[in-house]
């Protein structure tokens, strides 16, 4: 039996407009669950440093679970669990962005926590021997040097995050691959559709990467 | 006189290594002590714990009438004594992601809410003090290690200290670069400013010092102008170890 497969091009060509419908779902998902991420990351960073362990062991918990855990099965949790605890539907976009916030946090805390232990003591004893507190020095001086060691690890998070979003198909957001699942339901155009979804992350991640090497390039005059 | 910094039975610990022993010392206004010994004998423990760096485990520190308890006590002190006290470093530690001249305003402006004028004002006039008033927006690592040095000299004289302390402030520099830095503090001296120094340039010690202090794990073993310590110490520690150092 002879089997000769053919690519589509017009198929491929006719699933964009409505493939692309799910890219502001992924985007809205991926640098909403991200800048929440951000901040959960720089709190839970800092306090997995502190001196005091009752706030250290809670901060380390908290990235020890959401790093070793499966993100789909975060999510899952969170869409179809929570809602028995707190009595009520949680809406699956929601549910995606709290996902990703969550699970990026644990992951920029730990680069967070990278960054700033990387930061010379001595620049700490500057800073204090200048008579700045503890804050001051820590703001500005220890920080703005951290951040920028922190970039290319955030900008590979951004980029792991924003592909995690695709398993938040399953919970029916209507981001890339789920809008592909839905064409392809009608068309049974697979190989094509999944093509074009793959090139489009592509295109958004591609995007990413050279806005960071910029930025890099950018941040490396004064350091 | 007015004693800027008295310390009185003051002892230190590192874990169980009993690294400053029962150290009375005292500085007055306008004096320069130089602190010599081998490494690791607690000479720079001893003036970090000046500015509150190093904590200490037990005896009295006061600094310009501030008194230090030990074990981090007195927490409002430690923050006067840091605004009056400007320290040096080996490692120069200047601030990498900011200019020469943000480096001095930064701590006039956060610490004494100078206003950016005033701050760029004093700046500009401490760089010319210490001969780089040209290198102002450059970068800390555009500078040689030299040049660095005095930057460090003057962002801690931009908070105009009561007393300046020097930790080895030449031991990470390019020996051509060594006299450009002891020139400043040489200068500084002559101005008057109280200053404690730790290093291990005998030359600038017997010419500066008004008083040079002889450590030897932990203990101050010998004590007195420098042409006393230098030419006849009376200690056969001193002895020793001047014997090593002057030797080359």
């Amino acid at each position: 039996m002879e089997f000769q497969f053919q690519f589509d091009w017009q198929a491929a060509i006719d699933s964009i407009p409505f493939l692309i419908k799910g890219i502001p779902y992924t985007l809205m998902i991926s640098f909403g669950g991200l800048a929440i991420g951000f901040a959960l990351g720089i709190l839970f960073g800092l306090l997995s440093i502190n001196k005091k362990w009752f706030l250290r062991w809670p901060a380390t918990a908290y990235i020890e679970i959401f790093r070793g855990t499966p993100i789909l099965v975060q999510v899952l949790f969170i869409f179809y669990g929570l809602p028995d605890l707190i009595g009520g539907p949680i809406d699956p976009l929601t549910a995606g962005i709290a996902a990703i916030a969550l699970n990026s946090g644990a992951y920029i805390s730990e680069v967070v926590r990278g960054g700033v232990q990387s930061i010379d003591k001595g620049q700490t004893e500057a800073g204090l021997s200048l008579g700045l507190s503890r804050t001051q020095t820590f703001w500005s001086i220890i920080w703005p040097q951290a951040f920028r060691r922190m970039i290319p690890p955030l900008g590979n998070q951004a980029i792991v995050s924003i592909k995690d979003t695709s398993l938040f198909s399953v919970i029916g957001v209507g981001e890339l691959v789920r809008q592909g699942q839905i064409y392809i339901a009608n068309t049974f155009t697979a190989f094509e559709v999944y093509f074009v979804v793959a090139i489009l992350y592509l295109a958004i991640t591609l995007s990413l990467s050279l806005i960071l090497r910029l930025v890099e390039r950018r941040g490396l005059v004064s350091v | 006189m007015t004693q800027i910094v008295q310390m009185k039975g003051m002892n230190k610990y590192f874990g169980k290594l009993h690294v400053l022993k029962e150290i009375d010392l005292t500085v007055e206004q306008g004096e320069v002590v130089v602190i010599i010994g081998a490494s690791g004998s607690g000479k720079s423990t001893l003036i970090r714990c000046v500015n509150g760096l190093e904590e200490f485990e037990s005896g009295k520190l006061e600094v310009d009438g501030h008194p230090l308890a030990p074990k981090s006590g007195n927490p409002k002190s430690l923050a006067e004594i840091r605004k009056e006290v400007g320290m040096v470093f080996q490692q120069f530690n200047l601030f990498p992601h900011l200019t020469v001249k943000k480096n001095i305003m930064l701590a006039p402006m956060k610490v004494k809410n100078a206003s950016q004028v005033v701050a760029n004002a004093t700046a500009e006039r401490l760089l010319n003090r210490v001969g780089i008033g040209n290198q102002a927006d450059k970068y800390p690592s555009q500078l040689s290690g030299g040049q660095q040095q005095r930057v460090a000299i003057a962002r801690a004289l931009a908070m105009e200290p009561r007393l300046m302390l020097f930790d080895e402030p030449t031991s990470a520099l390019d020996p051509e670069m060594i006299g450009e830095v002891l020139d400043v503090m040489r200068e500084l001296a002559k101005e008057g400013m109280t200053m404690m120094v730790v290093t291990h340039e005998m030359g600038f010690a017997r010419e500066v010092a008004d008083r040079v202090i002889y450590i030897h794990e932990g203990q101050i073993v010998e004590e007195g102008k420098p042409h006393d310590v230098f030419d006849n110490p009376q200690n056969e520690r001193t002895q020793a170890f001047l014997s090593r150092v002057l030797a080359h």
